[in-house]
């Protein structure tokens, strides 16, 4: 447990960087970039982003990475397959929640 | 581009967030009462970054330079993201619109804004971020409170939904667009390299996801720059 003082400066300091962060940008560019290059590296941002938090973070999500590369797989063929945002997350916790009794009954 | 738009697109995202901050939620009940996990999440409204100042804040040994640090880094992708979404909205966003709204600007309203083919108003945006932000507060509410009487197989099954939801983004995208296929591809085998080469090992986590997306997105935008009717999206 830590000090409830203590723990209002942690919020504060993260929630302050983090507004700004997203607050700051957000309101100094007010016209369009006209560079293609930098609006071409801006389109590419968000899926570079989320595939770099993505792989390999998931494979060290749940108790063993043979179980995240399986939820790995099967999210991309629920994708592939057209499943959507929730569809995909559904396929990925239920493969680990069968993979884990899986391991709980073979060990 | 209405309100009620935004509502009904930001639903699915309002889902998977519950899913996700249900998660955080546990974490954070091991150490802090429930009503101040839960004020973490309506403050931030972050997945990764908020994970992180959760570890220092446990560390007894963390500390508020730290956090700030911590902290800019792994959410420098914000800033990122709003220059992105700068380029995006209508005209009508204006500078006091974009401060109340700025706290939206996740991974994943982020990335449905700016898929939108006309530019996103402040209504529309509004709109979507209501049900995620409901959902991500709501989510570490619920766990925190009652977390502790799952089992950690539970637990760990809901773990993963995040990147279920990161999976369902990128993909369909890769799919339908060869250079983001490359520019992803790049990415991983970048985040991999962090990961498991040893004279990379020292970098702390969200330098290096900033890191692996400036050079994947660099050398995409240098190979296969966008045509002009393309516009805002890869």
């Amino acid at each position: 447990m830590i000090a409830t003082h203590t723990y209002f400066v942690f919020l504060l300091v993260m929630a302050g960087v983090t507004y700004l962060l997203r607050a700051v940008p957000f309101i100094l560019l007010k016209g369009k970039i006209k560079s293609r290059f930098w609006r071409s590296f801006l389109a590419y941002v968000p899926y570079t982003v989320l595939a770099a938090m993505t792989v390999p973070a998931i494979l060290y999500s749940t108790d063993s990475v043979p179980l995240g590369a399986c939820a790995l797989v099967a999210a991309v063929i629920a994708s592939l397959l057209g499943r959507g945002l929730v569809g995909v997350a559904v396929v990925s916790c239920l493969t680990v929640l069968v993979g884990e009794y899986a391991l709980l009954l073979l060990f | 581009m209405k309100f009620s738009t935004g509502v009904k697109d930001g639903l699915p995202i309002g889902f998977g967030y519950f899913a996700v901050s249900f998660s955080f939620g546990i974490a954070g009940s091991k150490f802090l009462a429930w009503p101040l996990v839960t004020l973490i999440s309506m403050t931030n409204l972050t997945s990764a970054g908020q994970f992180a100042g959760l570890q220092i804040m446990a560390d007894a040994a963390g500390t508020f330079i730290e956090m700030a640090i911590a902290t800019f880094f792994i959410n420098l992708r914000y800033s990122l993201m709003a220059i992105s979404l700068s380029q995006k909205v209508a005209p009508s966003f204006g500078t006091f619109k974009r401060l109340l709204l700025a706290t939206g600007i996740t991974d994943e309203i982020y990335a449905l804004a700016v898929s939108q083919t006309e530019p996103v108003t402040a209504r529309y945006f509004a709109g979507l971020m209501v049900l995620p932000y409901i959902g991500w507060s709501s989510g570490t509410l619920c766990g925190a409170v009652c977390g502790e009487i799952l089992p950690a197989m539970v637990t760990n099954a809901l773990g993963v939904a995040l990147y279920g939801m990161f999976v369902a983004i990128v993909v369909p995208r890769m799919k339908a667009h060869r250079p983001t296929l490359i520019a992803v591809l790049i990415a991983i085998a970048c985040s991999l390299a962090f990961k498991y080469v040893p004279a990379l090992s020292g970098v702390t986590v969200g330098f290096a996801i900033i890191i692996c997306a400036l050079v994947a997105s660099l050398v995409a935008a240098a190979l296969f720059p966008l045509k002009d009717e393309e516009g805002g999206e890869a």
